[in-house]
């Protein structure tokens, strides 16, 4: 049990990925996260506004049941297979954020006070920045045509050169971000 | 009932999510900065057994659970949506240091302000909706 309360390492969680995605391939289903917000958005009623919605989105009924066990096992972990919120990142690259992005006390929780604290539903801009955020990527993800789960894992491993391509695509925006964004926000 | 499964793998992915640290802000920020091995050994070590499963299934013809050949869509081709749209998504998920599934993991954690992001994601998807034919493909 102690062994479980530790942080994971990779090769524990990157088999235990490749299981979920074999089980859902199992169960004549395919693994796809941001699918769920396009059939969020076409039970909603989107499907009026645009044919992008206008789908029989029972039939991803399953995707939705699959990321409401998403939400369950994030609250187990956090009830029962943790002892602490901190996460031990590498020491170099806790002093960058100090000294890019003027963030304190990096790694102590699971994220920064600076963008997900209290202030976070108190600012324009902190509100802003959440926002679009998510905006790049449910608009990026839908464009692409998957996410992390479609492409990086499920495309990859079936040696999809179009998930590939995705996949690079997500390390141009990430490094343009995290090198040019991140200081210009912050 | 048929739906039990389906709950009981998204529990697995949130905890794996959650104690691999996956859903951390910090560590896509360290894996953009090429910080440490950490998220390249849990996305690799996926892809490398994902790819042996995957080339076991095809090989041996594996059915599914439901006594159906199991097969692979395969991916249109094209390079401008996905390096335009991947390029998008990227810039997303370095800020938000979530991609959709850590998304939705971190509202079992309590990180209430993760709802903005969700709402943004649902507001991208429903705008690709509106602008889609407008675009490169």
């Amino acid at each position: 049990m102690e062994l479980i309360k530790e942080p994971w390492p990779w090769f524990v969680a990157g088999p235990l990925i490749a299981l979920v995605m074999f089980s859902l391939i199992y169960f004549d289903k395919t693994f796809g996260f941001s699918s769920n917000l396009r059939t969020l958005c076409s039970a909603a009623g989107a499907g009026s506004v645009s044919d992008f919605f206008h789908f029989d989105w029972k039939n991803q009924k399953w995707n939705l049941v699959f990321l409401v066990g998403a939400i369950l096992g994030g609250w187990i972990s956090y009830q029962f297979l943790m002892d602490t919120e901190s996460v031990e990142i590498t020491a170099s690259v806790q002093q960058s954020l100090k000294d890019d992005l003027g963030f304190e006390n990096a790694g102590d929780r699971y994220l920064p006070l600076e963008i997900f604290g209290p202030e976070a539903w108190t600012s324009v801009s902190g509100i802003g920045i959440l926002i679009l955020s998510g905006f790049l990527v449910g608009f990026g993800a839908r464009y692409a045509g998957g996410c992390t789960s479609g492409h990086a894992i499920t495309g990859l491993s079936n040696l999809q050169l179009p998930s590939l391509i995705a996949v690079i695509g997500f390390f141009i925006g990430g490094l343009l971000m995290t090198y040019f964004g991140l200081p210009l926000i912050f | 009932m048929k739906y039990i499964k389906f709950i009981l793998t998204g529990i697995v992915f949130g905890i794996v999510m959650t104690k691999a640290e996956i859903i951390s802000w910090y560590r896509i920020y360290e894996m953009f900065r090429f910080g440490s091995f950490h998220m390249y050994g849990v996305i690799g070590s996926a892809v490398a057994i994902g790819i042996v499963l995957t080339q076991v299934i095809k090989h041996t013809g594996m059915k599914s659970f439901s006594g159906k050949p199991i097969q692979f869509a395969p991916k249109k081709k094209s390079i401008a949506r996905y390096l335009i749209g991947g390029t998008f998504f990227g810039l997303g998920w370095a800020l938000a240091g979530a991609c959709p599934g850590p998304m939705f993991v971190l509202i079992g954690l309590g990180y209430f302000p993760i709802l903005l992001v969700i709402l943004g994601s649902l507001l991208g998807t429903f705008f690709y909706g509106l602008v889609k034919d407008k675009l490169p493909h």
